[in-house]
């Protein structure tokens, strides 16, 4: 194109213009900057970001998760019966918000996708000033939040995410996550598995193509071949598959007897309802029965699969029918709040955010230092979990994982599960090391 | 073998639910000359009637039982169903076979939407450009996806098969090849279904008097015009049709796939691919296409086959579509002179 | 149209530079005004005016564009890992990268035209999309998308001895591009590509597209191959949907699958239409307005309504609320569909033609026998 006269007087007038505007932004980034960390609350008010799945295939997950956030910001300013706020042991919240600021919060819809949960997250920090962030329910958008929170200087708080890598090859300094892992459900239900269906099985595994699916198929791998399990083959599935049909007819002739599903939510459901509907239970193989393991499962995927989920083994980081005081407790004010008993979905972002204000509230600032070193290392109990370590090492929680499996004869419409085994903390402890990964320094800047 | 058959069964399967999809898209093209992006809508809203109908007989009543109680202390809930309580056993078999039956509560709902939707929007637009025809019908799929999702929420509904079709079938024993083939009945069905509506509109079309006038208009409008036809009528019935043919297809897939407000939009570019790969505005290319496409999809996903071409389950569909239209102008069974460019 | 002089041009592209970089000032009322949202304006704004060089010069509806977008987004998020965390040869090897692939595309899609054209682009986008999210995972890592990682080589940063704590962002010799430095980064570029698409447009070149569009039948029996000047459009289109790739991830490092799906290319259609296709500034606006909705409409709720009807009585304001309540928060597409549908019907040349509407109702009326010409235009 020729560059006459004309534009060349556009040009030099536009770049004036620019080099005007470019001027300009001082104003804002010197103001930002003044404060000595991210996001300082300068008002009467803290506002804390919430980022759940409100469509996708974690949907159902990410209501009943902002649902508990709803409950922990009301405990924590004070409002209805302080639910685990009177069990947590020692801690010095006292139902008057944050270091005596009212709690606000936003939320935003991941829309189960890292992109989008990524936007909304942005914007609850830059837009609405939330100082820390808090949700996930698919590991992939954990581990995509959780490093944009390092770079933007808040703290993240992860939700459900159980893939390895959350605190493992993709850990931060600024994340941390209450939920276990693929590794603990591993450890936890071989032994179970064993028991029930032998020592001499051979597995098909079904898994949900991504962070979360790759990893704990490698877990459930490893675990059930130090059995003496073989695994026959692994197929991937795109996440949010409606139709599992091809992916469940070779199931049957492939020489295996038994089929792990590495699917969670809405995936889970329909891939076990149509598995249940391709008759993979009633058939035999190898001269046994056949069987399905789901490693991770939810009440509320129980509900949706209904009668496919009766029978089936599986690993749950809490269940609402544990009997100690802190479950009592959350279950009474969750069920209260909205007539049905939290999920653990539910249960980890409750506690995520009230240990989040009780760091703060340790640490006496919201900045993201104070806070982190305020969690690292921290012991805390009556939570609904027993006596829980935050290991300073890789950010991760060590607690007792419950092994569950799906009640033949449900009294009521709530009662899905039940617990089958309380695994102790330290057999589902590993080396911190073991998943690679860098935490990297604390941020704290904008 | 064994492994052969079931994946065409499942290829057989899915092609029957692009083909109902697709077959109604093509009837619109053929006769009123629009592209319907809101087609997959109303496969959508076939679905939600399932929804609905079910939801109707199993509305309860809610009383409090005093005896017992939940475990955050407050009095337990006793749901009694009131079509059971109305009619007993045979509600208990209305509910039972709620999704087969929803096709009589679907057929006259999707009649009306069809009317509506070509009566209030679609006549406007014969004479736009397709461009414009795709633009507006998209929006009109957003809309009513959002209606949707407002009333019935972002999540899937479970909808039960009756269960006496809920287990699987041994095929291998029909067949005479030994055992290890079974295939879950629900799905036999739907694929009888297909096939029917399939064989009812090509009757429709070939055998009455009123199918051939619609197929006259289709090769020559204006001629038929000429003859005191009221040609516009005959096709906005056909729309309505289309309409219904969609929302059976909907309905029948409840058992397979709880229904949710994005499954229009997910099965509407396959089933625009399967109407182009058959030809635009040929019915019987859209039935081929469909099944051809079904299957070919399904043993695309067979370990043997993915382990040789990595990731072609994902693309063989776009794949063959792409080919199809590259060598073939008019697709398989496309009518000279309809789109060629 | 008026007829466009050069010094109507200059005056056209000053006030659209003075207000895209004065965003910050201007969109504070509407509680728009953080740079997040603002990149965004800009980098979709400069994804739908490529667009337009397509679908509104040309007539070629493309549905499978967002293509072009992910992968100018994973070149710009390898150039970041591989090389530098500098933008200028991130966005580069996005344009370049996105450039070549709309080169294979196009050449194939645009051997048809019509609907089929537009069925081959998006089986094409789907393709890019399902092997993105599979079987090309070592390139994309799948869903979690493709991240920067404290291990990265980063070549030339090593060579150069840039060493950072942590993870680094990219960033323009120094200056970080997350915030407002990033804004004004994207809003520049959108000058730049808004005036070269309005260079485009006056050219002879713009003129055979524009030709293209209103008859390509009498173009071809004139002797007039048009395949190279589409092709050409294409290109240009696919390189302006790279840089808007390229630009998201170097305001945000992170390239995710999704941003190929159909349904992304399908918003690109509804900006352009929206603003007003063909038109130059037209796309720009749609992509605000959508982007807008998406980000602000979308968190109303309905005790912000309440709040906004709070000066009229009770019961006014709760049937008021009740009926927008559907609209907003969650239901932001159900509008967002409905004002498409309603500007699809009523005004195809979308808000542009809008505006023009009510500046011509403001001058003088046009006499009777120049709204008849007006009417008589070729059909397309």
């Amino acid at each position: 194109m020729k560059f006459d006269r004309i534009n060349r007087r556009i040009f030099l007038k536009s770049s004036a213009i620019v080099g005007a505007g470019l001027a300009t932004p001082t104003i804002f980034t010197s103001a930002s900057r003044a404060q000595d960390f991210c996001n300082a609350p300068t008002g009467s008010t803290v506002t804390l970001g919430f980022n759940v799945p409100q469509t996708g295939p974690y949907a159902e997950e990410g209501a009943d998760q902002l649902k508990a956030y709803q409950l922990a910001v009301k405990h924590l300013n004070g409002e209805g019966d302080g639910g685990m706020l009177n069990t947590f042991k020692g801690t010095a919240l006292k139902g008057n918000g944050i270091l005596g600021k009212k709690v606000e919060y936003v939320s935003g819809d991941t829309q189960t996708k890292s992109d989008a949960a990524r936007a909304s997250a942005t914007r609850m920090i830059e837009r609405d000033g939330a100082i820390m962030i808090s949700g996930g329910s698919s590991s992939g958008v954990a581990v995509a939040v959780q490093s944009l929170c390092q770079d933007a200087g808040v703290i993240f708080m992860a939700g459900l995410t159980h893939s390895n890598d959350t605190t493992g090859k993709d850990k931060k300094r600024n994340g941390f996550r209450h939920f276990f892992n693929a590794y603990m459900s591993g450890v936890a239900i071989a032994p179970v598995i064993g028991e029930a269906y032998g020592k001499d099985r051979r597995a098909y595994h079904l898994t949900a193509d991504y962070t979360w699916g790759w990893t704990q198929e490698e877990s459930i791998k490893n675990a059930t071949e130090a059995l003496g399990w073989e695994t026959v083959t692994a197929v991937r599935t795109p996440l949010g598959s409606a139709d599992y049909s091809q992916y469940l007819t070779p199931v049957l002739n492939s020489g295996a007897d038994v089929l792990i599903l590495n699917h969670y939510g809405n995936d889970m459901v329909n891939s076990l309802r149509q598995a249940v509907q391709f008759g993979l239970r009633d058939q035999q193989a190898n001269g046994k029965n056949f069987e399905i393991v789901v490693p991770l499962f939810s009440e509320l995927m129980a509900q949706g699969a209904g009668e496919a989920i009766k029978g089936i083994y599986g690993t749950a980081n809490w269940d609402w029918k544990l009997e100690d005081e802190g479950t009592k407790a959350f279950t009474k004010s969750f069920g209260e709040e909205y007539g049905t008993p939290p999920s653990q979905a539910a249960h980890t972002g409750y506690v995520q955010a009230l240990l989040y204000a009780h760091a703060c509230e340790t640490a006496g600032t919201f900045n993201p230092k104070g806070v982190v070193e305020a969690l690292e290392g921290l012991e805390f109990d009556g939570l609904g979990n027993g006596p829980t370590l935050y290991r300073a090492d890789d950010h991760q929680c060590f607690k007792p994982v419950l092994v569950v499996q799906g009640k033949e004869d449900p009294a009521d419409k709530f009662d899905l599960l039940q617990v089958v085994r309380e695994v102790p903390a330290e057999e589902v402890t590993y080396d911190a090391s073991m998943f690679g990964g860098e935490l990297g320094p604390v941020n704290s800047a904008c | 073998m064994n492994e052969f058959v079931l994946q065409l069964l499942n290829g057989l399967d899915k092609g029957g639910a692009y083909a109902l999809i697709a077959l109604g898209l093509t009837l619109v093209f053929g006769t009123l000359g629009v592209v319907n992006f809101a087609h997959g809508a109303l496969f959508m809203i076939g679905a939600f009637c399932a929804v609905v109908f079910s939801r109707l007989l199993q509305l309860e009543t809610v009383t409090v039982d005093p005896e017992r109680l939940t475990p955050w202390g407050s009095p337990m809930e006793i749901r009694t169903p009131l079509v059971q309580a109305w009619l007993g056993d045979f509600g208990a078999f209305l509910v039972q076979y709620s999704v087969p039956l929803s096709i009589f509560f679907a057929i006259p709902v999707m009649l009306l939407v069809g009317l509506a939707m070509e009566r209030g929007l679609i006549r406007f637009f014969y004479k736009r450009t397709h461009a414009e025809q795709i633009l507006v019908t998209f929006g009109l799929a957003i809309v009513i996806q959002e209606i949707i999702k407002a009333n019935f929420g972002a999540n899937p509904i479970p909808v039960s098969a009756p269960a006496a079709l809920s287990g699987s079938a041994d095929v291998g024993a029909w067949l005479g090849l030994g055992g290890g083939i079974f295939y879950p009945w629900w799905r036999l069905a739907y694929l009888g279904f297909a096939i029917s509506i399939v064989a009812l509109v090509i009757v429709f079309l070939q055998f009455t008097t009123y199918g051939m006038v619609v197929r006259a208009g289709m090769e020559d409008r204006q001629t038929v015009g000429f003859l005191g036809i009221n040609i516009q009528r005959r096709f906005t019935v056909v729309f309505g049709i289309a309409a219904v043919v969609a929302g059976l297809a909907g309905v029948m897939y409840t058992p397979i796939v709880p229904p949710s407000y994005t499954m229009g939009m997910d099965f509407l570019v396959l089933s625009f691919v399967v109407v182009v790969v058959g030809g635009m505005g040929s019915v019987g290319g859209a039935v081929l296409a469909g099944f051809l496409l079904g299957i070919l999809q399904s043993f695309a996903s067979m370990n043997e086959i993915k382990s040789i071409l990595p990731g072609i389950d994902q693309v063989i569909i776009y794949l063959v579509a792409v080919v199809v239209l590259l060598t073939m102008p008019r697709g398989l069974m496309g009518r000279k002179g309809v789109m060629e460019t | 149209m008026h007829a466009s002089t050069p010094s109507r041009d200059l005056v056209y592209l000053a006030v659209f530079t003075l207000v895209v970089l004065t965003m910050p000032i201007w969109l504070e009322p509407i509680g728009a005004a953080y740079p997040n949202l603002m990149q965004r304006f800009a980098i979709y704004g400069i994804f739908a005016i490529g667009f337009n060089i397509l679908f509104g010069m040309t007539g070629y509806l493309s549905f499978g564009h967002a293509a072009f977008l992910g992968v100018g987004s994973y070149a710009a998020v390898w150039s970041f890992k591989l090389l530098s965390m500098n933008v200028i040869p991130a966005v580069l090897f996005a344009v370049l990268v996105a450039g070549a692939f709309a080169a294979i595309i196009g050449y194939v899609s645009l051997k048809r035209s019509g609907i089929y054209f537009s069925i081959l682009t998006l089986a094409f986008a789907q393709m890019s999309y399902n092997l993105a999210y599979s079987v090309f995972t070592p390139i994309t890592n799948g869903e979690t998308g493709l991240q920067l990682a404290l291990q990265d080589p980063r070549v030339i940063d090593r060579a150069l001895g840039i060493e950072a704590r942590g993870i680094p962002s990219p960033g323009l010799f120094g200056v970080e591009m997350s915030g407002y430095s990033g804004f004004y980064l994207c809003a520049v570029l959108l000058i730049l590509c808004f005036f070269l698409a309005m260079r485009i447009d006056r050219s002879p070149f713009g003129m055979v597209l524009k030709a293209i569009k209103s008859n390509q039948t009498r173009m071809g029996y004139t002797g007039f191959n048009t395949r190279p000047y589409t092709l050409t459009a294409f290109i240009i289109s696919g390189m302006y949907a790279g840089l808007a790739g390229g630009l998201l991830a170097a305001t945000d490092p992170l390239a995710g699958a999704e941003r190929m799906q159909w349904t992304a290319s399908g918003e690109v259609v509804l900006m352009t239409i929206l603003g007003g296709a063909g038109t130059l500034v037209g796309p720009v606006i749609g992509a605000g307005v959508i982007k807008y909705f998406e980000n602000i409409f979308s968190a109303f709720h309905e005790a912000k309504l309440h709040a906004a009807f709070a000066f009229l009585p009770d019961g006014l304001e709760n049937v008021l609320v009740t009926i927008t309540a559907p609209f907003v928060g969650e239901g932001w597409h159900l509008t967002l569909g409905v004002v498409f549908m309603l500007i699809v019907i009523f005004l195809p040349g979308g808000l542009m033609e809008g505006a023009q509407r009510i500046y011509g109702m403001f001058r003088r009326r046009p006499s009777a026998g120049q709204r008849a010409a007006d009417k008589f235009q070729p059909a397309e």
